[in-house]
């Protein structure tokens, strides 16, 4: 932990601690990201890959190493995606699931989409966050 | 910053983000933009819609006159109570858009040539084939003529169309309809002309049959002569059972068309050097649109009442051309079916009439013959000169590629349909151009919207005679006891086989002389027997002064069945008359096994064919869901046909029109030495019946056998009836439904056409309806609603139609939901 220059980190930290902080700290910006994402999601007026600045946003204000950025990136909104998407096939009974699983070349499976509909979103919010986290990196 | 880490990473986000922002061709068809797509918060997730959606809703909107109540009862049929017409028709045009959007742009689309514009130079021949038939035209000239003399019509269409506008203004994006986010797409705002081309569109389903027929026919005739002709396609149709019954006497006709003098030289035995090679329709009407409907007097029935029935048959789609409505304001109370994409209700009831339409199937549409002084097409020869035409453009926007512009030039008869630039190589300098009363100013909805607010009979006949195109069979039944039909429209007066054919084009000796007088349309009003009824068969017998058309425009066997059903019954019931609308009896095949069987040797078959005819002859003459002797039956006669007429038809490189049933039938049974039944291919042996018929048995069985390997010879199987999505999505649509009737059946449930609303209304004096399309309300597919209807259809099932006053209807059980509309 040699780069602990974040607003997280003002003083040294006994080893399980610093673990302990560390571990809040990507759970803080796994929230934040998923935050920003979603809020940015409401307004349909904006594209559906807004959330890639703010993924950038959070990455650049709270920096992580590179690798955790990325998974900070790829679990926020991943998991956004797919309990969103989740919620949203409970309440129709799969009922445009299974008929867009079918149109799509995945068997009517709709997990199978759940499960597209959130790795699509991961792979990018993890670039994006990635991305975001190498603006402050000397 | 770490420069090259976050230049490489940030390539690789903007470049996946640009994939997934992108449509990627996948063979012949684009993907939609995947991460918009899949997004939940705005691709297609936003379209599943929750199955305990609460509809209820608030809606200010400045444009209203009053506030207007509408309650969704639990098939989400919204009932609509306005204190101002025009509110009516704001609502109707905003609900319309609410559950529809989609599908009436798609269709309008269709209608006026711009489907390159969202799918891309593969859909360019639909839409050069509409734009030169006249499609936009003829919508042009029927919102001048309204917008100039109607001002009625005017505001009802502007209501409809502020109310479409309304609720498109406050659609979210990510709100759009579930197909436009699949086709990567916009919708655009509604106007007037829209609603026109919807129009057109429907004149073009029901009228547009002779657009290709015509061709054909002129080339089967230019093909295998007059004379041959003549004995295949013949008018004669013995067992005819008309519209108006059989020995009415008719008044004489105010015209009388004379045939020019050169008819028979320059146009019936006339045969062209070069065959026109028909282009087939991109979107060629069914063949089997048509329809079914009749009113049963109060002597009829149990109740003493009339019983009034109506089944369009059109193509089955999803989501449903029909949308059930109720409208009621102070000056009347309707229910029935409505078009998404036009105002009021086109087949339903008040609290006094009830009212119902079947296609007339006469021609309205001709083609004329031009010669041109150049290749500029600017001159074209005209009783004795050369006469300038108008050029019309019509600009078709290809996505992703140049546009494409057709200037067709307009002439005395229509715009020019086929030339040099638009017609196959074998056809070279046949310029072709047509005439067709759809294009002829009409007055767009107004019958409709008067049959709304009809009381009486006399109100009835005031509104169906403003109507033009498509002529249509309107019945009618009140709750004062009145039975009517009148097969109305704009007819041409033709001379026999006007227009049957291509015709010469210059001079004005072929042109029409003359529109039949409302009066003189056949119509019959309270006749002793106890009912009117019409399956579009031909109207008349041959005693009615003016010539009908083909006899290929007229299917036979329904109406022989409707009315030996309905001669039959009495004490009649509604459940009688839905049992009557869904039955399955085969009038054809009564006629036609014997017919078979009385040539049939059958001990010169082997086992297998000797078995299929077994069935055949068990079959109980029903088309129902799991019969098997209706599969082996029409396998059979049409290897028959094939047999009797194959070789006449055979060596032609263009496709021929197949003669009806009914010719075989008849000769059949008149059990003479057809000549026809040779097969003129064989030289040395003179066939007849008994050896064609016999051949047909075995050529029916090997095709009969693969159908029994694979299990496909139970009807509903074999027939396959689906409920297509009109991008013929099969995830969107519904196949392979467990559903008899068929060709010639009263139910008749084709492939993928059939009743696509039936209703059935008794005259009581708080309306009994019933009725059911197969579809939903709903154009979504994500939604509970979507489909909701159709098993009930395949089953032959009813719902009960509610039909009531605001105050009964907000109390009702079955009412679920409100939807407020305020003025601002």
């Amino acid at each position: 932990m040699k780069e602990q220059n974040g607003i997280f980190n003002l003083r040294p930290l006994k080893k399980t601690s610093i673990l302990k902080m560390q571990s809040m700290k990507i759970i803080i910006s796994i929230l934040l990201t998923a935050l920003l994402a979603y809020a940015v999601g409401i307004y349909g007026n904006l594209p559906w890959w807004s959330f890639v600045l703010t993924n950038l946003l959070v990455a650049m204000v709270i920096p992580q190493k590179s690798i955790h950025s990325f998974l900070i990136g790829f679990i926020a909104i991943g998991l956004l995606w797919t309990l969103l998407a989740i919620g949203i096939d409970q309440g129709n009974n799969h009922l445009l699931s299974i008929k867009v699983a079918n149109i799509l070349p995945l068997k009517g499976s709709y997990v199978s989409l759940i499960v597209l509909t959130g790795f699509i979103g991961a792979l990018v919010g993890g670039l994006a966050s990635l991305t975001g986290s190498f603006v402050r990196k000397k | 910053m770490r420069l090259l880490p976050f230049i490489a990473s940030a390539i690789v986000t903007i470049g996946l983000v640009t994939v997934l922002n992108t449509q990627l061709s996948i063979g012949t068809t684009k993907s939609p933009r995947l991460g918009y797509f899949l997004s939940p918060q705005h691709g297609f997730w936003k379209n599943a819609e929750n199955i305990n959606t609460n509809f209820d809703a608030s809606i200010v909107a400045s444009e209203l006159k009053g506030n207007v109540d509408v309650y969704l009862d639990d098939r989400l049929v919204p009932h609509i109570y306005a204190d101002h017409d025009e509110d009516a028709y704001f609502v109707q045009g905003y609900l319309h858009a609410k559950y529809r959007l989609w599908q009436m742009d798609f269709q309008t689309r269709v209608a006026s040539g711009r489907l390159s514009e969202i799918a891309g130079a593969d859909k360019l021949s639909i839409d050069r084939f509409f734009r030169r038939l006249g499609m936009v035209y003829g919508a042009e000239q029927n919102e001048a003529n309204i917008n100039a003399n109607n001002p009625e019509m005017k505001a009802t269409v502007d209501a409809y169309t502020s109310g479409v506008n309304a609720y498109l203004k406050q659609l979210a994006p990510e709100d759009l309809p579930f197909e436009y986010k699949l086709m990567n797409y916009a919708p655009e705002m509604w106007t007037p002309k829209k609603t026109y081309l919807f129009l057109m569109f429907m004149s073009y389903d029901l009228t547009g049959h002779s657009a290709a027929a015509d061709l054909q026919l002129t080339n089967t005739k230019d093909f295998l002569g007059y004379d041959l002709f003549n004995k295949l396609y013949t008018n004669n149709q013995d067992s005819l059972d008309p519209i108006i019954p059989k020995g009415t006497v008719y008044q004489k006709p105010s015209i009388l068309p004379i045939k020019p003098a050169n008819a028979d030289s320059t146009y019936l035995m006339h045969t062209a050097s070069v065959a026109f090679n028909v282009q087939e329709p991109p979107v060629a009407p069914n063949i089997n649109n048509g329809s079914n409907n009749w009113a049963v007097s109060g002597s009829k029935t149990k109740s003493g009442r009339p019983i009034l029935c109506s089944d369009p048959h059109l193509g089955l789609n999803l989501p449903s051309l029909w949308y059930e409505v109720q409208i009621t304001t102070p000056t009347h109370s309707t229910y029935g079916a409505s078009f998404p994409g036009s105002p009021a209700v086109i087949i339903g009831f008040n609290d006094s009439l009830a009212w119902g339409v079947t296609n007339a199937g006469r021609d309205v549409l001709d083609y004329y013959e031009l010669k041109f002084k150049d290749s500029s097409e600017n001159e074209y020869w005209f009783n004795g000169a050369w006469k300038s035409v108008t050029k019309r453009k019509e600009i078709i926007k290809v996505k992703d590629s140049a546009d494409v512009v057709e200037d067709i030039p307009m002439t005395h008869w229509g715009p020019v349909m086929y030339d040099a630039h638009y017609q196959n190589p074998q056809s070279k300098g046949r310029n072709l151009a047509v005439k067709w009363t759809a294009t002829n100013s009409s007055t767009g909805v107004e019958t409709f919207y008067r049959l709304n607010r009809a009381k009486n009979y006399d109100d009835y006949v005031k509104a169906i005679s403003l109507w033009s195109c498509p002529g249509q069979n309107f019945v009618m039944a009140t709750v004062s006891g009145d039975i009517a039909i009148k097969q109305q429209g704009a007819f041409v007066a033709r001379w026999e086989h006007q227009g049957d054919f291509i015709m010469p084009g210059t001079d004005s000796s072929y042109d029409w002389q003359g529109i039949i007088p409302n009066e003189e349309n056949p119509t019959i009003k309270n006749p002793v027997r106890g009912f009117v009824s019409s399956a579009n068969q031909k109207a008349t017998d041959a005693s009615y002064p003016y010539y009908l058309g083909t006899a290929s425009s007229f299917p036979l066997y329904r109406g022989i069945s409707v009315n030996k059903h309905l001669t039959r019954m009495n004490q009649i019931t509604p459940e009688d008359m839905q049992a009557l609308q869904t039955n399955n009896d085969n009038v054809f095949a009564a006629t036609a096994r014997p017919a078979l069987m009385k040539y049939l040797q059958v001990d010169k078959l082997n086992t297998d064919a000797k078995r299929m005819v077994t069935e055949m002859t068990n079959w109980d003459l029903n088309n129902g869901v799991h019969s098997k002797g209706i599969t082996v039956f029409k396998i059979i006669w049409d290897s028959v046909e094939m047999a009797v007429w194959g070789d006449e038809l055979a060596g032609s490189a263009i496709p021929l029109t197949k003669p009806d049933a009914f010719v075989l039938v008849d000769q059949l049974l008149k059990d003479s030495n057809w000549s026809i039944a040779d097969d003129i291919r064989t030289k040395d042996k003179v066939e007849n019946f008994k050896d064609q018929i016999t051949l047909g048995v075995e050529n029916a069985t090997k095709k009969l056998l693969e159908l029994e390997k694979e299990n496909k010879l139970e009807w509903s199987l074999f027939k396959a009836t689906r409920v297509a999505h009109l991008t013929k999505i099969p995830a969107l649509s519904r196949l392979d439904l467990p559903i008899g009737g068929g060709v010639n059946i009263i139910n008749a449930t084709t492939e993928n056409h059939g009743p696509s609303w039936r209703m059935v209304v008794h005259m009581t004096d708080e309306i009994e309806a019933y009725g059911l399309y197969p579809g939903g309300q709903s154009g979504n597919p994500g939604s509970a609603y979507y489909d909701t209807f159709i098993d009930y259809w395949a089953a032959g099932k009813y719902y009960r139609l509610l039909f009531l006053n605001k105050e009964k209807l907000k109390q009702h059980e079955r009412t679920k939901w409100h939807i407020q509309f305020k003025t601002a």
